[in-house]
């Protein structure tokens, strides 16, 4: 794996993304997620759905065609809190790797947006499909696990396991999204969790809404 | 929250979303043309919401500025910045730091720099930028690449031992603060001890001990921070 994408999957990397969540804090809330079980369930639905979404994404984005990627994946995700969240995550990405990495490829997918989705981004700045698959396959179960370490207080080397027994269904998912690479950005996959959009939902409500009572809009994470 | 401080209920998949910050990407370092940018760090509890809203008050008039908040209950300070109506509200931004409030100001400060950004974009003269950490511990400090100058703010009732302790807070910070010192007397706080270990820990760097019981408007700390301006 090459050095970029290690540093993009490290979650030391300075992109934003350790405020995002992606949908564990509301379901915390909900107790849909209170144990090592239910993560790992919760973590391989969002990987099969939302992460083999952002996966196809990545691998796609090694061959160019931003402004098409970017609209077709707004166009898979119904969700704007998602959609917002993917940007900021992918504009925070941006302003670390114009630093690091600049290059024309950078350049030109920020001439297209300024805040870029998170896959498209990750697969510009990795380049090889399978492993920019492989990372946003990874970030989109590594958010929530680190996630439920901090709210539910769950052991971390019960998680990290949790998150180690994934790797084969991380890997498929990367194959399947190294093997659209080239399929044409209107005709790639648009897995969906219909759950997870609602999740994304019900959270942001809870960043706008001030005047509620104060325990109920108690949210430390972004999304 | 006025309207253009929300995220927009927009369902239009092919809307790329506003970009309140591509205007000013190019200066991002640039600090003739940006706000000054001040963290104000210190464990909880030790009054540095209080602060803020003194500099508000003590400041406002004359600076052009804005708040950051930082608190883990994201909008905890920033209600009591509002309800003391020391600022405008569209002034003040609160940032989600994940549970992680001294990663959010050192580490990846990226959330921190979006926010800062969009008040600079939102108020293009904006002067001054205080951001205000969520109550951490002494070790936690904000990264250089976030803020201009950095107060570290401790109190009486912490202890007297805190100066002594050290950490890069108390040892680096642009200025430390001893907050509350009109409590000394009732906690069993020595004042000449905790300003005595604060010297000589900080070598040359200023101490200011205040009680803003004494001084609602914190004058000698605004001082400090309308020098920074110049």
């Amino acid at each position: 794996m090459n050095l970029a994408a290690l540093m993009l999957a490290d979650s030391r990397f300075p992109g934003g993304g350790h405020v995002h969540s992606g949908g564990l804090e509301e379901a915390v809330a909900r107790r849909a997620v209170t144990d090592e079980p239910s993560l790992r369930s919760f973590l391989v639905g969002r990987l099969r759905t939302a992460g083999a979404l952002s996966a196809v994404f990545a691998s796609a984005a090694c061959r160019g065609r931003y402004a098409e990627l970017d609209a077709e994946l707004d166009a898979r995700t119904p969700s704007p809190a998602q959609r917002d969240a993917s940007r900021v995550q992918g504009r925070g990405i941006a302003r670390a790797a114009r630093k690091a990495w600049p290059s024309p490829a950078l350049a030109e997918l920020l001439g297209v947006t300024p805040r870029p989705h998170h896959p498209v981004i990750v697969g510009v700045l990795v380049g090889d499909p399978f492993e920019a698959a492989q990372v946003v396959a990874y970030h989109a179960v590594t958010g929530p696990a680190t996630g439920a370490i901090r709210l539910l207080g769950l052991d971390p080397f019960g998680v990290n396991a949790v998150l180690a027994r994934l790797a084969p269904d991380i890997d498929e998912v990367a194959r399947m999204a190294a093997d659209h690479a080239d399929t044409p950005p209107e005709d790639l996959p648009a897995p969906s969790a219909p759950g997870l959009d609602l999740l994304a939902e019900a959270h942001d409500r809870h960043r706008h809404h001030h005047d509620r009572h104060h325990s109920e809009e108690v949210r430390l994470f972004v999304s | 929250m006025s309207a253009d401080h929300v995220h927009p209920v927009n369902f239009d998949p092919a809307d790329p979303g506003r970009d309140p910050h591509h205007a000013q990407e190019h200066r991002a370092h640039d600090h003739e043309h940006r706000a000054v940018r001040l963290g104000i760090g210190g464990p909880v509890g030790s009054g540095k919401t209080a602060l803020t809203a003194a500099l508000c008050r003590a400041l406002g008039g004359s600076v052009d500025l804005a708040v950051v908040t930082n608190d883990i209950y994201t909008t905890e300070d920033a209600d009591f910045l509002r309800a003391a109506g020391v600022l405008a509200t569209d002034r003040i931004e609160a940032v989600r730091t994940g549970a992680c409030p001294h990663t959010a100001i050192r580490d990846d400060i990226t959330a921190n720099l979006d926010a800062v950004e969009l008040l600079e974009h939102r108020f293009p003269g904006l002067e001054l930028v205080i951001i205000e950490s969520g109550g951490d511990n002494l070790t936690a400090v904000f990264s250089r690449g976030l803020v201009d100058r950095q107060v570290f703010v401790v109190d009486v009732a912490g202890g007297d031992k805190v100066p002594r302790k050290g950490g890069p807070g108390v040892t680096t910070a642009d200025l430390l603060v001893i907050n509350k010192t009109d409590l000394a007397p009732h906690v069993g706080a020595d004042l000449g001890v905790m300003t005595a270990d604060a010297h000589r820990m900080r070598g040359d760097l200023p101490v200011i001990s205040q009680s803003l019981v004494d001084t609602p408007d914190a004058p000698a700390v605004a001082d400090w921070v309308r020098a920074q301006l110049r």
